[in-house]
């Protein structure tokens, strides 16, 4: 339930961003990758909770999960990894190199109508 | 409505403190290993053993990652080997905060390597950077061959794999357990974990583990 920690980190965040800009959030958007093992259910559940009663309440949450990458060794082709079939697309070889995993992102917010857009 | 472009790092806070962490270690040329598995596998018993038979060569500290209870550090200390134990009160992993309030306590400066015994989870921990060299996966065979296969990430993610608890495969106990599964799917995970099959209890294996660590610390001199 590691979630919970994601989402204690992405109000704190949004929350600043929503200041700086004296705006109301309604919707915000993140993006993480496959090894973070974020599951959106759990994520949206402790994000609906954290946020109520603060200026984030009612915010839609949205969660993009980015493939893995993983790069050949067989024929140097970068492919997206399925953690069931790491088999390289291209030349079929199953030796390849993860490369770095996407981090979790806060990657935009919506504001109600009349927030100030100028950076803070 | 006013859509804002933000781009900002979720976890930041945690990244920050696992960059403070990495520079206190590396300026010491310190090893330092992220040890995850699930609860049971006997991830303390493995650190025992090790510390004591490597106790002339490398010298070991442990940071120790529980919910509740001290019952882990002190069998560390028991060793005579320096022990800080985490309490996370309920959370299912380490945040680097907590690590690194921990190596301010730990006499760095007489030590080799620095092991951080995380909570017992074979999932969570493996999302939160620490400011570790590496993680290492334990994975004892009563639990079963299928567990790469069913996390995945904590085998994509790790230096090497040790299967413990070998000498339960002996003695007509019947553990279904078949090392070759296992060995064959981390390795299609990752290519370049080092899987050693061991008995943290009987010794067996040891050795090659040893002497993967011993190479691991030397690499950083």
């Amino acid at each position: 339930m590691h979630e919970m920690t994601v989402a204690q980190s992405l109000v704190e965040v949004i929350l600043q961003e929503a200041e700086k800009r004296q705006g109301k959030p309604i919707r915000a958007k993140m993006s993480c990758g496959q090894l973070n093992a974020v599951n959106d259910e759990v994520l949206s559940f402790a994000f609906d909770a954290l946020v109520q009663g603060t200026p984030c309440e009612g915010t839609k949450l949205e969660i993009e999960h980015k493939a893995l990458q993983g790069k050949c060794r067989g024929c140097g082709h970068t492919f997206a990894v399925e953690l069931s079939d790491t088999t390289c697309p291209n030349c079929k070889s199953e030796d390849f190199e993860l490369l770095p995993d996407a981090p979790l992102i806060l990657e935009e917010i919506e504001f109600e109508e009349g927030t100030d857009d100028e950076e803070g | 409505m006013k859509k804002v472009d933000v781009g900002k790092r979720i976890l930041g806070a945690n990244e920050t403190y696992a960059l403070r962490n990495s520079q206190i270690l590396n300026r010491g040329k310190k090893l330092c290993l992220n040890m995850i598995s699930s609860p049971g596998s006997g991830k303390t018993t493995l650190l025992v053993r090790t510390i004591s038979d490597l106790s002339d060569t490398v010298a070991i500290g442990v940071i120790e990652g529980d919910v509740q209870t001290d019952i882990d550090a002190e069998r560390i200390r028991a060793t005579r080997a320096p022990a800080i134990q985490i309490n996370t009160e309920g959370a299912c992993h380490l945040s680097a905060a907590q690590v690194n309030k921990a190596l301010q306590e730990l006499p760095l400066d007489d030590l080799d390597a620095v092991f951080i015994e995380n909570v017992g989870n074979l999932v969570c921990p493996s999302a939160f950077a620490l400011g570790e060299n590496g993680k290492i996966v334990v994975l004892s065979v009563a639990e079963g061959d299928d567990k790469p296969v069913k996390y995945p990430a904590i085998f994509a993610k790790s230096k090497a794999l040790l299967i413990n608890k070998i000498d339960l495969l002996a003695g007509g106990l019947q553990v279904d357990f078949d090392l070759d599964r296992v060995h064959a799917d981390a390795r299609k995970l990752n290519k370049d974990i080092a899987v050693f099959p061991v008995s943290a209890k009987t010794g067996e294996g040891m050795q090659q583990w040893y002497d993967w660590l011993d190479a691991q610390v030397r690499s950083l001199r």
